[in-house]
């Protein structure tokens, strides 16, 4: 029993699962998640692969995407913006374009997750959280290339970025917390009701214009400018351009706070609303 | 719970509403159904709910390397036990306790991305189904050697055929090694050689001490794996015991009600092995497929010296020029055993030209052929340049030898009653009364 014992021991071997009908309130089993660790890595390592196997110029689409969308803004939108003028428009674009493309990639792949991958809901046991998760932490690589070009166009327009990107990695977290908070609750709703994949792409378009990617909050009055931050990616937009240009893209602490606080009460809604249908996804999916 | 009690089951059971099993809700269905409610409320006032259990009250212990089979008709709650004990799927009352790693295989390649490579597959089929990196990484060669796909490891697994990929995806189920093994159904893939490498890989995996749950059609391959098998009906433990035992529990169980023995609609279905159509609308179709003993009543058990009886009825929808109806019985080990077919009918000049209509092919396979044999019937329907339609494994035939003459030595598949002569060739002088 040498090889398989000593292999096997990851596991714990001696481990007790109770299966009985929970009704209420079931706390995510962080336990088990990070049994599943290299699952997640795994569905994640898919996502990321298919992905760059199935279009033909691979990398350079996710490269391409927010440069040029960002050119786009820049040449249409470029007068109206009322950004400050401190930093390039197109730079304040791209810097909020990033995050967003990880959001709204996650939205529209993490909420037909569950269904789309429905063998692994009704023919083995895997933590559910993880099939939407997974999406999400797949747009990080577009964001790794995202930051490239960025960093290409910063380099192009002379732009030093201030000490406060040293916050940035916070600000990447933030963004994907932010899309787990929003697709989690929307992914388990998918399953019962297939109209919600359908209306994502109308929700993303809305959720664009809702959040100041190709504008600047500044277009808010001062007294309601703390509230645009009830969506969460308003946060997250501000944050970015508040860690790569400094203080000058105006002032975003309300903003930041106000999404925070949406941010975990969505996430908490979210996984308390996954973890209450998920029992059922087996039998409804 | 003592240290040698590995799963434990008490009173479990799993309920289904009626109506929460269809695949999705709209929307709109449920605004229009807030609209309605009231008034059907109003209509309903009193009426139970529609609701099945799906499993009820069902409790059994097992020890460190036993080997459980599950044996039930389709319904009978043997895939809804298994999703419970795999947690795919809650029980709506009851417990259960798992002591150690749980392995499900309720399908092989789980998982299997088609674009992916048949090395990247295994990684991932391998994850999923709970393997560490470092012990898939371990295992490759051996797996990849079971799968006999070495040379299209980096090639994407939609460049497979359909048996390459069951290998590979089996191959990868059977170098899983947890503690606790549930299995459904997954051993009914492939050619029958493939069949039998993994039948005899689950042998070695019993052999392991390893707790093991199998659910099978196959009442073959049960006997061969599980000394100990649960019967289920209706959502109900019905008998626990030895195999053999469970088996005549289940075989007599089925005269009655919803027998195995027929076989329609939907399930004729998902017997379908092979289907050709050389056209954009069918030829026929099959109704019905059902094994009957002489009172023509439906049975999948029978003694030798018992007429069975096989009918195949199929509707025509267009005029076939030539049609053929064949009846194989296979055995898992052996491979075919008997065919017969409407051609072989003394009294037939050829395949039958039919109008549409619906038709009934009944051939009587005589007393006394078998002796001791577990069988498969398939069908097949063959209008060769128009339609042909192959069902494979419908039902288990099972035959006990019971004798004939008063000879009771049966130990052979085919035990024919022939007939005997024996002739005095040439006289010899007694040995006995030349030494005294």
């Amino acid at each position: 029993m040498s090889a398989t014992a000593e292999i096997g021991s990851h596991y714990d071997a001696g481990r007790v699962t109770v299966i009985e009908a929970k009704r209420g309130w079931r706390p995510l089993d962080f336990r088990e998640l990070w049994d599943y660790r290299e699952l997640l890595f795994f569905l994640i390592w898919r996502d990321v692969k298919i992905r760059y196997k199935q279009t033909a110029v691979g990398a350079a689409w996710v490269a391409l995407q927010p440069a040029l969308t960002a050119i786009i803004f820049t040449v249409v939108l470029g007068h109206y913006a009322k950004l400050p003028s401190n930093v390039p428009y197109l730079l304040l674009t791209l810097s909020a374009f990033i995050p967003w493309l990880l959001f709204s990639n996650a939205l529209s792949a993490s909420t037909k997750s569950i269904v789309e991958n429905q063998a692994l809901v009704t023919k083995v046991y895997v933590p559910r959280v993880l099939i939407p998760a997974a999406p999400v932490f797949a747009g990080l690589v577009d964001m790794g290339v995202g930051f490239v070009v960025l960093a290409a166009a910063m380099l192009w327009y002379g732009q030093v970025p201030s000490w406060h990107i040293v916050f940035l990695p916070f600000f990447v977290l933030f963004a994907v917390v932010a899309s787990l908070a929003v697709t989690l609750g929307l992914s388990a709703l998918n399953v019962k009701y297939r109209d919600v994949q359908y209306t994502v792409p109308f929700l993303v378009q809305a959720w664009f214009f809702a959040t100041p990617v190709a504008y600047s909050a500044a277009v808010f009055p001062l007294g309601i400018r703390p509230w645009i931050g009830i969506n969460p990616m308003a946060g997250v937009v501000q944050g970015f351009r508040w860690c790569l240009f400094g203080n000058g893209v105006g002032q975003v602490g309300h903003i930041m706070l106000v999404s925070f606080g949406v941010t975990l009460f969505l996430l908490i809604m979210g996984i308390e609303y996954f973890r209450r249908v998920e029992r059922s996804f087996a039998d409804v999916v | 719970m003592s240290s040698d009690v590995v799963i434990r089951v008490e009173g479990i059971g799993k309920r289904y509403r009626l109506g929460q099993r269809e695949p999705y809700r709209a929307l709109r269905d449920v605004i229009a159904g807030a609209v309605s409610a009231p008034a059907r409320r109003l209509r309903k006032s009193g009426a139970a709910r529609r609701e099945i259990w799906a499993l009820d009250e069902v409790s059994f212990e097992l020890g460190r390397g036993d080997v459980l089979g599950l044996i039930g008709s389709n319904g009978a709650g043997k895939s809804t036990l298994l999703k419970i004990l795999s947690r795919i799927t809650d029980p709506t009352k009851g417990r259960v306790v798992l002591r150690g790693r749980v392995g499900s295989l309720l399908e092989v390649g789980t998982g299997f991305h088609p674009e992916l490579s048949g090395r990247e597959n295994i990684m991932l089929n391998g994850t999923i189904l709970g393997m560490r990196r470092s012990e898939i990484v371990a295992r490759f060669d051996e797996i990849v050697e079971f799968s006999g796909v070495e040379r299209f490891l980096e090639t994407p697994v939609k460049r497979y055929s359909s048996g390459m990929q069951v290998r590979l995806a089996f191959a990868v189920a059977a170098h899983l090694e947890p503690e606790i093994l549930l299995v459904d159904e997954v051993l009914a893939v492939g050619d029958a050689e493939f069949q039998q490498k993994c039948l005899g890989k689950m042998k070695d995996v019993t052999r392991d001490g390893r707790t093991i749950v199998f659910v099978s059609h196959n009442l073959a391959s049960v006997r061969a794996l599980c000394p100990r098998a649960l019967v289920l009906d209706g959502g109900r433990l019905v008998f626990d015991g030895s195999t053999e035992d469970a088996v005549h529990h289940y075989l007599g169980h089925l005269s009655g009600g919803a027998s195995p023995a027929v076989v329609t609609g939907e399930d004729l279905r998902r017997h379908v092995a092979k289907e050709r159509l050389y056209s954009d609308q069918p030829f026929f179709e099959c109704t019905r497929i059902s094994v009957l003993d002489e009172e023509g009543i439906p049975a999948s058990a029978f003694s030798s010296d018992d007429q069975v009886t096989i009918e195949v009825e199929y509707t025509v929808l267009r005029p076939v020029p030539a049609l053929r109806v064949l009846v194989t019985l296979t055995d898992e080990q052996r491979g075919t055993l008997l065919r017969t077919e409407t051609l072989d009918d003394p009294a037939s000049d050829g395949p039958m030209r039919l109008e549409p209509g619906t038709y009934r092919s009944v051939v009587r396979l005589p007393r006394n052929l078998f002796g001791e044999a577990e069988v498969d019937l398939n069908v097949s329907l063959i209008a060769e340049v128009n339609q042909v339609v192959d069902y494979a494994a419908l039902v288990p035939i099972e035959i006990r030898f019971t004798g004939h003459a008063g000879n009771m030595r049966g130990g052979a598949v085919l035990r024919p009653q022939l007939e005997w002569r024996t002739d005095l060739v040439a006289e010899r002088a007694s040995m006995t009364s030349a030494q005294s």
